[in-house]
């Protein structure tokens, strides 16, 4: 049965302030977070609760605001390709490769073949150790922190392959304008494909604990529908959008990189058979952590050869002529974008980043989590994949 | 593939654009004047296939005393992005709000009070604090606030501490007698 809020018994909104009266003894303040396990990163939940029953519920942001944004622009263009990565912590390198490609189409530099293929290799590791991290959060959310230690294992190996290739394993700082750091070590591409068996095999396991498991299928079904008409509207995008049944993938949409030579199908709700509840968005992402496995192998087999990296002019003195531009990439939640407006100064004029948790968290949580059970909230917002960092920036 | 000039000519028959520029096959910016910007966003979204708002934000243009407005919208049919422009009055910041067209467009608006100072008469829950509360300074996204004197008249130094600026730190400590730099 599909759980919706019954709105007409909740007091009226009037200006986006809640008319609930807390002295009449039927409603309770509860605050979830921002210190509190249920919670993806440093956000707080003000939850307004009749029983247990949720009634209003507004999301707190700000505890992690390092004004990003601002920073960017009092440094120079080099100087912000080591700060981007920290705007997502999980999966930085989609912000090193918008940064990258921005600049890169503002200053008219061209990449190497081999960076390219690099760069969308680094991309689909990063999208698959994302997904690790969120699998173990959504399976721990309705109490099965077991899948949770098996996905932070594999993720680790994952991280060990980052380290091999980079050096560096939660902030890689490789994907630079110009191309990437540096080729890729000896034998790498065999560690790859070892873990990847590993993964599988693990992702296996996970399948057959997760989706037959009767706790999770009785609590997870059903609950947190999206559907297709609220997708424009609440301006969803990604697994949430895709579970609904609405085939949109900048991956094929955009086909940046080298994403049309590669062979994969937008995964939707529909071609898996899946609702868009939060079992089906499970199974959904698990499904799109298999296709990045391919993908990952189908890169590994027809790398080209060839230089990795062009110098950019010097990049202490490096101006980039005036114009703006805004690039978008499929990350693990959606649409990740970068809009960068250059005076042809060393320095960025504005650079705006776009996290697809911007509406996820606030607008469509705000109005997806009245009617559900306090309990259920943190396997909620876990399904809805947020991450508070990429909120305030 | 969108064709700007058909578009263009039907934007011109309902509102005032000032101007029209390709970025990419997959980009364009649109300009247009301050009243018509909820209005022709409408159109677009209802009329042209740009359903998908991207985000909105705002560049200070501090030396025409200028804030410039950006609505990012994404057509998923044409595959195209489409960043409609507006310059509103920096010294009485005011726009229309549009929370009405999108859910998300409250919390972009509410950002942007807090962030640059401009007004959205109407806009809910609008005057809530975003990610500063309690904050008592200027909107610090403002290209005159600066950061460093803030700090600097804020907060004390740690003795002993030394700052750089890296161009002349590189210079001297990465490659001392290149004069060509």
């Amino acid at each position: 049965m599909t759980q919706m809020p019954d709105r007409e018994k909740f007091p009226v909104h009037t200006g986006g302030v809640e008319n609930f009266d807390l002295e009449s003894g039927r409603y309770m303040k509860v605050w979830q977070g921002p210190q509190h396990p249920g919670v993806t990163g440093n956000m707080a939940l003000e939850l307004v609760t009749s029983g247990d029953e949720i009634v209003d519920l507004k999301t707190h942001v700000g505890y992690l605001h390092r004004g990003f944004e601002k920073l960017m622009e009092r440094r120079k263009w080099i100087q912000n390709f080591p700060l981007v990565c920290r705007i997502c912590v999980p999966e930085p390198d989609f912000n090193e490769y918008l940064y990258a490609a921005a600049t890169e189409e503002l200053a008219g530099i061209e990449i190497p073949e081999r960076a390219v293929w690099i760069r969308t290799l680094n991309l689909e590791m990063a999208r698959l150790t994302s997904f690790l991290m969120w699998l173990g959060g959504q399976a721990g959310a309705f109490g099965m922190g077991t899948i949770g230690q098996w996905t932070v294992t594999m993720r680790d190996f994952m991280l060990d392959l980052f380290e091999e290739l980079t050096g560096g394993r939660i902030y890689h700082m490789y994907i630079v304008p110009g191309g990437v750091r540096g080729d890729v070590p000896q034998g790498w591409f065999s560690h790859v494909l070892t873990t990847l068996k590993n993964v599988e095999k693990v992702l296996d396991d996970i399948e057959l604990v997760l989706f037959n498991n009767a706790v999770f299928k009785k609590r997870a079904v059903g609950l947190g529908v999206i559907t297709p008409d609220m997708v424009d509207y609440y301006g969803i995008t990604g697994p949430n959008a895709r579970a609904s049944g609405v085939a949109r993938d900048i991956r094929k949409d955009r086909s940046y990189l080298i994403y049309d030579k590669l062979d994969f199908d937008i995964i939707t709700g529909i071609s898996i058979g899946v609702d868009s509840d939060i079992f089906g968005r499970t199974r959904l992402r698990a499904a799109e952590m298999r296709q990045s496995i391919s993908l990952i192998r189908q890169m590994i087999d027809k790398m080209p050869e060839g230089p990795v990296h062009v110098s950019p002019p010097n990049v202490l003195h490096w101006k980039i002529p005036a114009g703006e531009t805004y690039l978008s990439a499929e990350c693990t939640r959606g649409e990740y974008g970068y809009y960068i407006v250059s005076d042809g100064s060393d320095k960025p004029r504005r650079v705006y980043v776009r996290g697809p948790s911007y509406t996820h968290a606030v607008a469509l949580f705000e109005h997806m989590a009245p009617g559900t059970n306090i309990a259920d909230t943190a396997g909620l917002m876990v399904s809805l994949h947020t991450y508070p960092p990429e909120i305030e920036r | 593939m969108v064709d700007l000039k058909a578009l263009r000519a039907e934007m011109d028959k309902r509102y005032k654009v000032i101007e029209i520029s390709e970025q990419r096959t997959d980009l364009a910016f649109l300009e247009c004047d301050k009243i018509d910007v909820p209005d022709a966003v409408a159109y677009l979204r209802d009329h042209e296939g740009y359903v998908h708002l991207s985000f909105i934000t705002c560049v200070d243009r501090l030396e025409d005393e200028q804030f410039e407005i950006v609505y990012m919208l994404r057509n998923h049919e044409k595959k195209h992005d489409l960043g409609v422009k507006t310059k509103i009055d920096r010294k009485n910041p005011v726009m229309d709000s549009m929370h009405n067209h999108w859910a998300a467009v409250a919390t972009y608006q509410r950002e942007l009070r807090e962030m640059f100072g401009i007004e959205f008469p109407g806009s809910p829950g609008v005057n809530r604090p975003f990610a500063l509360e309690s904050w008592a300074g200027p909107p610090p996204m403002r290209r005159d606030f600066d950061t460093r004197k803030y700090s600097e008249e804020t907060y004390f130094p740690r003795p002993g501490r030394e700052t750089h600026d890296p161009a002349e730190h590189m210079k001297k400590t990465q490659y001392p007698g290149r004069a060509d730099l």
